[in-house]
């Protein structure tokens, strides 16, 4: 066999192996986005550990994170610290928004601005950023399956054709109810990519250099600026870094999905032990830097960063390897595909549609609505993934410049008396579309910050002003003062 | 609602300025240290230092919790 062959035969075999498993043991237990978020959590100590470890590698830190420390170099070392800093700022108001859950019966983010704020156009905009902000995040997942198809055939099936395929089954996957996968399926992913990882951040720089220092030695000597702000960029310097760092730490827990999880915590003092335990899990990452930084030298003039570590791989080691790293970086993509897809289309029928535009809408029609959902924000990711040209990482920023604008409405709700529903509304209409008008006119960064972090100091600014020019609603939940 | 204790809250704000708004100081390749570049050095070793801060964070609140359960 060619080691085309054997790597995407191994591929193959490795995806349809974990989806088949899926189905099968899937049907009692149900996966959806924020048992992905926490999945595994059932498991002994020592096993959790290593899965938890396993789980940092998505496609995002795999292929986006070494793709960026390829292309642009210092600037990636964002990516260490901002999970780490939305630990410690999840440390003091997760356990309050908790609270108000569990008082409130509160299930997803739509949920917590419907009883908060009382006001349905407001609690509407959350999902209508929710899903936004998804696009993005189904798109690199798509870019992924690409890069990993195409990279693994020696370039005979191209990224686009790589793409549209794994649309289809994806969609097909979706439509036909498949998102069911218990949490070990995804536990075999997380133990493979916490195996492929080790072998690739500490494999690759003792293959070519003898060691991780000496790779460092050789590339401070050949590239010194590369391993500074604003490294290979002409402006990711250090107020970039800084507005990144915050904007994506503020961000981190506004996803639709990893807000909603909050509410499934045992308790508030779970999610504290949480903060503490979990930065640790963000050590492994720096494995992913090694790789982008030893990729510098050894494939100097890659068009796509992103193809970096993969192509390091399929040059170091034999083709069998390629082919697992590839079918557990494929089932890395896809299991986080298929469920932000069905998430996206659920809070669109559910808490968009029905509420809004048809009340007397039924279960089942809602079900219907969000097959179709499905169907087009499958073709509209794929659209965007095969026509763009944006980076892995550019892409989940895009992401982080949607969804962290809905942080004032979360923040200001748990605090500040005099919020209003109107405020909020008001500031994260602002802040939405200063973060559209700036990425759009490429002007990000902007003034060398982080344009999602300008808009959501506008945002701020904005809800608070409107706060203040306005009166609560009927019924609107006041933090209590203390 | 209890809001965080002042000590959890200063444990809290180290990291913050360790890992983001110092980056100017820190962001350097030399010295090395254990074959890293400074930078992503500082980065790693703070990692590990957050979870220390928030372990103090937490025994300051599970603290102030536990006086409060006192209190009649």
């Amino acid at each position: 066999m060619s080691p085309a062959a054997t790597a995407l035969t191994l591929i193959v075999a490795i995806v349809a192996i974990g989806t088949a498993i899926g189905f099968l043991a899937g049907s009692r237990q149900r996966m959806d986005l924020e048992q992905w978020t926490v999945g595994g959590r059932g498991f002994g100590a020592g096993l959790v550990f290593l899965l938890m470890a396993g789980e940092v590698y998505t496609t995002f830190t795999f292929l986006g994170v070494s793709g960026w420390a390829y292309s642009r170099g210092a600037p990636v070392l964002y990516a260490l610290a901002y999970p780490t800093l939305a630990y410690v700022a999840s440390f003091f108001f997760l356990p309050q928004l908790w609270e108000l859950g569990r008082q409130h019966r509160m299930q997803t983010q739509p949920d917590f601005f419907n009883v908060l704020y009382r006001n349905p156009y407001l609690s509407g905009l959350v999902c209508v950023v929710g899903i936004l902000a998804f696009v993005p995040y189904i798109q690199l997942q798509l870019d992924g399956i690409g890069i990993i198809v195409s990279v693994a055939s020696f370039g005979h099936i191209g990224r686009a054709a790589a793409m549209t395929v794994g649309t289809v089954l994806l969609v097909a996957f979706v439509v036909a109810n498949g998102v069911r996968a218990v949490a070990w399926v995804s536990a075999v992913k997380d133990l493979l990519m916490l195996i492929a990882a080790i072998a690739i951040g500490f494999g690759i720089p003792l293959a070519y250099f003898g060691g991780i220092g000496a790779m460092f030695t050789a590339l401070i000597q050949a590239r010194p600026e590369h391993l500074v702000m604003p490294g290979s960029t002409p402006n990711l310097g250090h107020s970039w870094y800084m507005s990144t760092v915050l904007l994506t730490a503020c961000g981190f827990y506004m996803w639709p999905h990893t807000f909603g999880a909050t509410f499934t915590a045992k308790s508030a003092d779970t999610l504290r032990r949480n903060a503490v335990v979990m930065p640790l899990y963000s050590l492994t990452l720096a494995l992913m830097f090694f790789a982008g930084f030893a990729a510098v030298l050894i494939l100097p003039h890659l068009q796509n960063g992103d193809l970096a570590l993969l192509i390091v791989v399929r040059r170091t080691f034999p083709a069998w390897f390629l082919g697992v790293i590839g079918g557990a970086g494929a089932l890395t993509a896809m299991v986080p595909a298929a469920i932000l897809l069905l998430s996206a289309a659920t809070l669109f029928a559910k808490n968009l549609y029905r509420p809004l535009l048809a009340p007397a809408m039924s279960d089942d029609g809602v079900a219907r609505l969000a097959r179709a959902m499905v169907v087009l924000l499958g073709a509209l990711s794929l659209g965007l993934a095969i026509h763009g040209a944006s980076t892995i990482v550019a892409l989940l920023l895009t992401g982080y410049a949607m969804v962290a604008q809905c942080l004032p409405g979360v923040l200001l709700g748990l605090y500040w008396q005099r919020v209003t529903g109107t405020g909020v509304l008001i500031g994260l209409i602002v802040g939405v579309l200063t973060a559209v008008t700036l990425m759009s006119a490429h002007l990000d960064p902007i003034g060398g910050l982080n344009a999602g972090f300008v808009a959501l100091c506008i945002n701020f600014v904005a809800t608070i002003a409107g706060s203040l020019a306005t009166r609560a609603s009927a019924g609107q939940v006041m933090p209590e003062a203390t | 609602m209890k809001k965080p204790s002042i000590g959890a809250l200063a444990l809290g704000a180290i990291p913050f300025v360790a890992m983001c708004f110092s980056v100017a100081l820190w962001d350097r390749v030399a010295p090395t240290v254990l074959g890293l570049p400074f930078n992503l050095f500082w980065l790693i070793f703070w990692i590990v230092l957050t979870s220390c801060c928030m372990w103090g964070a937490y025994r300051f609140e599970s603290r102030s919790e536990n006086k409060g359960n006192r209190d009649p």
